[in-house]
């Protein structure tokens, strides 16, 4: 059987119900490879794309899932300081994270979370053109993704704990702690190298607004005054 | 009570929705909350897509106050209008086929066991007339008779209303729904009756007019379930849409239903009799 050319997995939208990247003939990489675009890469190269697309393209943005946002055992705490490291280095940033997966009706607010039943509304809304996954089990990531590159322009960054994900643009399989402070790394070396992000150099972590308004008490909670 | 699944990781807190810092910090999880609370905690089902003023979704949420342990108790539901709500409930949720949900529960409770054997977790069924005492019936006899231990709690509307108003076994004889214009044939089935010749420990049929005893209901069903043997509740929550009650009778026709042919009927077996009493004089919630 002649051999299957991978398709080419760039950035969408790709039109409604877009076959998925394994069904095109997109392979996993393996530990110490990663994958870019549908193409398997050293997993230094697949770090230098990641970096590269994180600081210039708009309003870059971490999605962290339920794997890295609750301390739920040993080892998550160093990871989700990494996460928080690498953030920190993209101008421009902000973390909109995923804390589960139950569905949200009848609507969602599009900057205080991403839900896997419609990550679209979040991209859109907040206009995000570059993201990472990080800490998102993977049957959801995988839906997400499909659903990210169907709908929207979003470059797709997936830092798996597992085996990585066909359909997100630049994917690293088994990052743990060290691979996310990895990319960090990277960032950094490329911004002393020249590369000027797009977003300027300010650092720390943009709020946005549903996280500025929880910040500033502008948001009723239980226990307030009750 | 040091439950890492409900800690944020350092430094995300200011990153969560409103939602999440409030269950975290005023969730009924780890402490027994009480009906007259409420207002002051955070509960495990606030928003959800069910029809307004639809008493599913009310017992729904009183029956949520009442788990003895929230942050160790998995909900099973399936097809059906109250899975709408449960599937967005701050607790987890599995959704078993229409059919399935009392064979999905009875492995679940199992691999709980094996996986978890110093801590209690509770399982339980909350399903319609339909999912119940129709196309999951087979399964939910079959696990009665296993004794496998859950709760199973039938959302009765007497009705499906979620595809629009077909009849089901729960419907009573004579009814008409919008699918079933002849009226129905045949009674409403027995379920407690059937319940009771399959030896299920703690029986309770009641309707949500009175919100503090479905809290303390539902309290003894999972006590029952987690120690003794299956218990089954049986709820009317009337629907609202294909009955034709206004929004705001609900509650009305949940009293009348009540005191003309629903009544509170609790069966309990000795065994699960002499446990609860038990655990009343602790004076504990089988923490
Ligand atoms: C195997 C299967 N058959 C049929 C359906 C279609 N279906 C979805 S909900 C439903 C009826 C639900 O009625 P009930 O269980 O009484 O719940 P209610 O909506 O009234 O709360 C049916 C027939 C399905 N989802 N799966
Ligand atoms: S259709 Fe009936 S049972 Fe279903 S949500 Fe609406 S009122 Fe409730």
């Amino acid at each position: 059987m002649a051999e299957m050319d991978p398709c080419s997995i760039g950035p969408g939208p790709a039109g409604l119900l877009p076959p998925s990247a394994a069904s095109c003939g997109v392979v996993l990489p393996r530990k110490g490879e990663g994958l870019v675009e549908g193409r398997i890469v050293g997993e230094q190269a697949a770090l230098e794309v990641m970096a590269r697309e994180l600081l210039t393209r708009k309003h870059p943005t971490v999605f962290p899932g339920p794997l890295v946002l609750w301390d739920w055992r040993d080892g998550v705490s160093p990871k989700a300081a990494a996460v928080l490291e690498l953030a920190e280095e993209i101008p421009g940033v902000q973390i909109i994270p995923m804390p589960d997966y139950r569905p949200i009706y009848p609507k969602i607010d599009p900057e205080a979370v991403i839900n896997p039943c419609h990550p679209n509304l979040t991209i859109w809304h907040n206009k995000i053109e570059v993201c990472v996954f990080v800490g998102v089990h993977c049957h959801y990531a995988n839906i997400t993704l499909r659903m990210i590159r169907a709908g929207t322009n979003c470059y797709t960054v997936t830092l798996c704990h597992s085996a990585g994900h066909e359909d997100s643009m630049a994917s690293l399989p088994f990052c743990g702690a060290e691979q996310v402070r990895a990319l960090t790394g990277t960032i950094r070396r490329l911004k002393r190298q020249g590369l000027r992000p797009l977003h300027g150099e300010a650092r720390g972590i943009r709020l946005t607004g549903a996280q500025q308004a929880v910040q500033e008490g502008l948001v009723w909670q239980h226990g307030d005054g009750a | 009570m040091a439950l890492r699944t409900l800690q944020v990781a350092p430094g995300f807190m200011r990153f969560m929705p409103k939602e999440y810092q409030d269950l975290v910090e005023n969730g009924p999880f780890g402490r027994q909350v009480k009906l007259s609370d409420v207002g002051t905690f955070k509960e495990i089902l606030e928003e959800h897509p069910m029809c307004e003023g639809c008493a599913m979704a009310f017992f729904i949420r009183l029956a949520l106050m009442g788990l003895p342990n929230p942050e160790h108790t998995i909900m099973v539901g399936t097809a059906g209008c109250g899975r709408m709500a449960l599937s967005q409930a701050a607790i987890p949720f599995v959704y078993g086929n229409y059919c399935d949900t009392n064979g999905v529960a009875t492995g679940l409770k199992r691999g709980l066991a094996i996986r978890f054997p110093e801590q209690d977790k509770d399982v339980v069924v909350m399903a319609g007339d339909g999912g119940i005492a129709d196309i999951g019936f087979s399964q939910v006899m079959h696990s009665w008779f296993r004794k496998e231990k859950f709760t199973t709690v039938m959302l009765d509307n007497e009705v499906y209303g979620n595809t629009g108003g077909q009849e089901s076994g729960m419907t009573c004889r004579g009814t008409m729904v919008k699918m079933a214009p002849r009226g129905k044939q045949f009674d409403k089935i027995d379920m407690l009756g059937l319940a009771r010749t399959a030896g299920v420990a703690y029986i309770a049929r009641l309707t949500p007019a009175n919100p503090s005893r479905v809290v303390s209901t539902i309290r003894k069903a999972v006590l029952v379930a987690r120690k003794i043997g299956p218990s089954y509740v049986q709820v009317y929550t009337s629907c609202n849409i294909e009955y034709s009650i206004p929004a705001d009778k609900v509650l009305d026709d949940a009293r009348q239903v009540e005191k003309e042919r629903y009544g509170y009927l609790e069966i309990v077996s000795e065994e699960a009799g002499a446990y609860l009493e038990s655990v009343a004089a602790e004076g504990g919630e089988g923490r």
